[in-house]
């Protein structure tokens, strides 16, 4: 689904992909860990189009389509989706207005009927009750006055409704409490399928005790230095990342 | 180190829609003003003795006056000399019903999507349909008039209500008041008047359309509503113009009286041609409101959303009498390109436990500068008065500037004023979010200016709120900037 050759990518002038191989195959869950600075949100971000970032070399193949030609949402449009680390503030701007708007964007753009009002408040519904979430929810605007973990909640509540090919989750499990990241742990276990993949940008191993991956990657000094299964995730908790010579960036 | 996001400013620019100039032929005075164009004027429409008085006296007064210099906003002076200042479409005189109107005119107002029979049929308003200086149809009267309710152009009610006109106008906005208003009360040419008799609450929103057509001619518009004792009136104000290229003076002067109990609610849609892309040819939006809170408890809202003009430069205001009384400012005021606005309020509290509310959201986009000059004055015998002001900027790009100049002055010990205001960019983050949704960033600059304004459109009456929201948009993508 997702094929990433040679990439190299710089933040002014700093380079901080130094080619980046990854193949994500479709319904995988893939795991990306690594050391501070080591460039895993950069990864996240270069994938979904964030300004800021300039590639310098290599290609990025999404569903045949060159992902790097394309606008942010455009890439949204042809199912890519990121959870951000950080989720943005939208004050004034009502949840089931956004992601109505949103979500009728992707379907008119993939040639698919719009949802009315009556039939998106269904789908919401559904989706709530999944992860847990209230309906006061919906009335609230985007991110603005949520806590730390709702934010995080949110994001995940928005990967239900928009149903994403590939799912990037930058750290989502940061700032969670163990409440909050076994919903939302639940949460993305309920969306997996054999249509879906999931990329978890993660530090640490306890993400990965809930959402069980099929491979993981260690992404050290701009690019993946070693693959593995699940256990790879468990020896690195138990001997750190300088045990592969992955030091944290200078 | 701000930088400018292009895709942002690319969005903000765009043509502006209604610039086209309907060919009717027009009763039009020559440049020019002195007592003789006073004279004539009043002749024209056929005024009572007092009404002339009145505008001599005022004419009188104004050629004493100087141009008020302290706004901040920038413009070549204008010569008065230079300006026709009476302009009637021959067509009309005193029509009775849309038979009657020149088809010609009535495709304006189709042009400007203003379908005056679906208006008529489908949503009950009655519209007071101005063009250029005189008034051409009045809908719904019967209606009104079973209710009591007095809905008609201004140089009517001189002639049909003299009383009532002699009693209040002038009361609000006297002519010595200032410039504007002087040069208004000396050559007002319509408007409108509104009377809603005790206890009635008016049957429907009350609106007018202007537009100004005929080149160098000003907009003088006279407005007068007057709410006895526990009536409710609601008015809407909408206005559009052609694309001209001298500079086109607008300076209405709005006079709202409240008795005990009343309510006023005023609600503008503002959309006059602002300017070309050098900042040429716009309207000078130079206004005098005020509402007078004359009763106790009466209420008058103010609420406005202004996208227009080369040059807006108004404080709708409230004169707080009445103990108890309200006076509430809710406003959108966008500017682009290269229009300036020095826009605001002032809320003067008089009596006994008086409130104020003030609600100023600014748009500053492309070379766009505006300034939110706001006054709350308490009297020291305001005992208990209240006030709330929140007012909130939003830049757009890089080259734009909002300055805010609250004064406040407060002289009874039991008064409460609070203050807050922000400032706030639409930020990059919050541009590549909506985008990674799947939304352009046209739909989300509008989703999230959208949500900046919505305190304010939730003011509007209804069926104008989602005239306000399309606005909005359009005026962000759509104007010329």
């Amino acid at each position: 689904m997702l094929s990433v050759k040679g990439l190299k990518a710089k933040v002014g002038e700093k380079e901080i992909l130094k080619g980046l191989d990854l193949e994500i195959g479709r319904g995988e869950v893939h795991a990306i860990m690594g050391p501070n600075g080591s460039g895993k949100s950069t990864l996240a971000h270069v994938l979904s189009g964030r300004e800021g970032y300039t590639v310098t070399a290599g290609t990025v193949t999404f569903e045949g389509h060159d992902l790097l030609e394309l606008a942010p949402e455009e890439r949204a449009h042809l199912g890519l989706f990121l959870a951000f680390q950080y989720p943005v503030e939208l004050p004034g701007v009502n949840n089931t207005y956004f992601l109505k708007a949103a979500l009728n964007a992707i379907r008119s753009a993939r040639g698919e009927p719009e949802l009315d009002a009556v039939a998106f408040m269904r789908l919401m519904k559904e989706r709530l009750k999944v992860l847990h979430l209230d309906d006061s929810l919906l009335k609230r605007p985007v991110n603005f006055g949520f806590s730390g973990g709702e934010k995080k909640r949110n994001e995940i509540f928005q990967m239900a409704l928009l149903e994403p090919k590939l799912a990037i989750l930058d750290e989502t499990d940061s700032g969670l409490d163990i409440d909050a990241l076994r919903i939302v742990a639940d949460g993305v276990n309920a969306l997996r399928s054999p249509e879906r993949s999931v990329i978890l940008v993660t530090h640490y191993q306890r993400l990965l005790d809930y959402i069980e991956p099929d491979v993981v990657h260690v992404l050290a000094q701009g690019r993946i230095i070693r693959s593995g299964g699940k256990e790879l995730a468990l020896e690195l908790e138990e001997k750190g990342y300088g045990w592969l010579g992955a030091e944290e960036a200078a | 180190m701000i930088t400018a996001n292009p895709e942002v400013e690319a969005i903000v620019a765009s043509e502006y829609e209604h610039g086209f100039v309907t060919e009717i032929e027009s009763d039009t005075l020559p440049p020019g003003l002195d007592e003789g164009v006073v004279r004539a004027i009043s002749a024209r429409k056929g005024e009572p003795q007092f009404m002339l008085d009145s505008r001599l006296r005022a004419f009188r007064h104004w050629q004493t006056m100087a141009t008020p210099q302290w706004a901040q906003v920038h413009y070549p002076p204008i010569d008065y000399q230079a300006i026709s200042y009476f302009s009637a479409p021959k067509s009309t005189e005193g029509p009775k019903s849309l038979d009657e109107i020149d088809p010609a005119l009535l495709a304006t107002y189709t042009k400007l999507g203003i379908p005056i029979e679906e208006q008529m049929a489908l949503s009950g308003i009655a519209v007071d349909a101005v063009f250029d200086s005189v008034s051409v149809a009045t809908t719904f009267r019967v209606k009104l008039a079973e209710a009591g309710v007095i809905f008609c152009a201004i140089s009517e009610a001189v002639r049909d209500y003299p009383e009532l006109v002699q009693q209040y106008l002038g009361t609000v906005v006297p002519h010595t008041d200032n410039f504007y208003a002087a040069l208004n009360a000396a050559v007002f040419s319509d408007g409108t008047f509104v009377f809603v008799p005790k206890g009635v609450r008016c049957p429907m929103e009350l609106s007018t359309y202007f537009r100004i057509n005929a080149r160098n001619t000003g907009q003088f518009e006279r407005t007068l509503i007057i709410a006895e004792a526990g009536s409710y009136v609601s008015y809407l104000e909408g206005c559009t113009a052609p694309m001209r290229d001298e500079n086109q003076l607008h300076a209405a002067v709005v006079e709202l009286i409240a008795m005990d109990d009343a309510e006023i609610k005023y609600s503008t849609v503002q959309n006059w041609y602002p300017g070309d892309a050098q900042g040429r040819g716009g309207i000078y939006n130079f206004v005098t409101k005020r509402g007078d809170c004359r009763g106790a408890r009466s209420k008058i809202s103010w609420t406005q959303v202004e996208t227009g003009s080369a040059i807006t430069w108004k404080y709708p205001s409230c004169l707080l009498r009445g103990d108890d009384s309200v006076g509430e400012f809710y406003s959108v005021a966008v500017t682009k390109g290269r229009q300036q606005a020095d826009t605001g309020t002032k809320m003067i509290h008089l009596g006994r436990n008086t409130r104020s509310t003030i609600v100023s959201k600014g748009i500053a986009a492309g070379e766009g500068e505006q300034t939110y000059r706001g006054l709350v004055r308490i009297a020291a015998r305001a005992a208990g008065a209240r006030n709330h002001t929140q007012c909130d900027s939003l830049l757009i790009g890089a080259r734009c500037a909002a300055h805010t100049v609250p004064y406040i002055e407060v002289k009874n010990q039991s008064a409460q004023t609070e203050h807050e205001a922000t400032t706030s960019k639409i930020s990059d983050d919050q541009l590549f979010y909506c985008r990674s949704r799947g939304l352009t960033a046209e739909d989300a600059v509008s989703m999230i200016v959208n949500g900046f304004c919505k305190e304010v459109f939730g003011q509007l009456p209804m069926e104008f709120a989602i005239e306000a929201q399309k606005l909005l948009s359009i005026s962000l993508e759509g104007a010329v900037g």
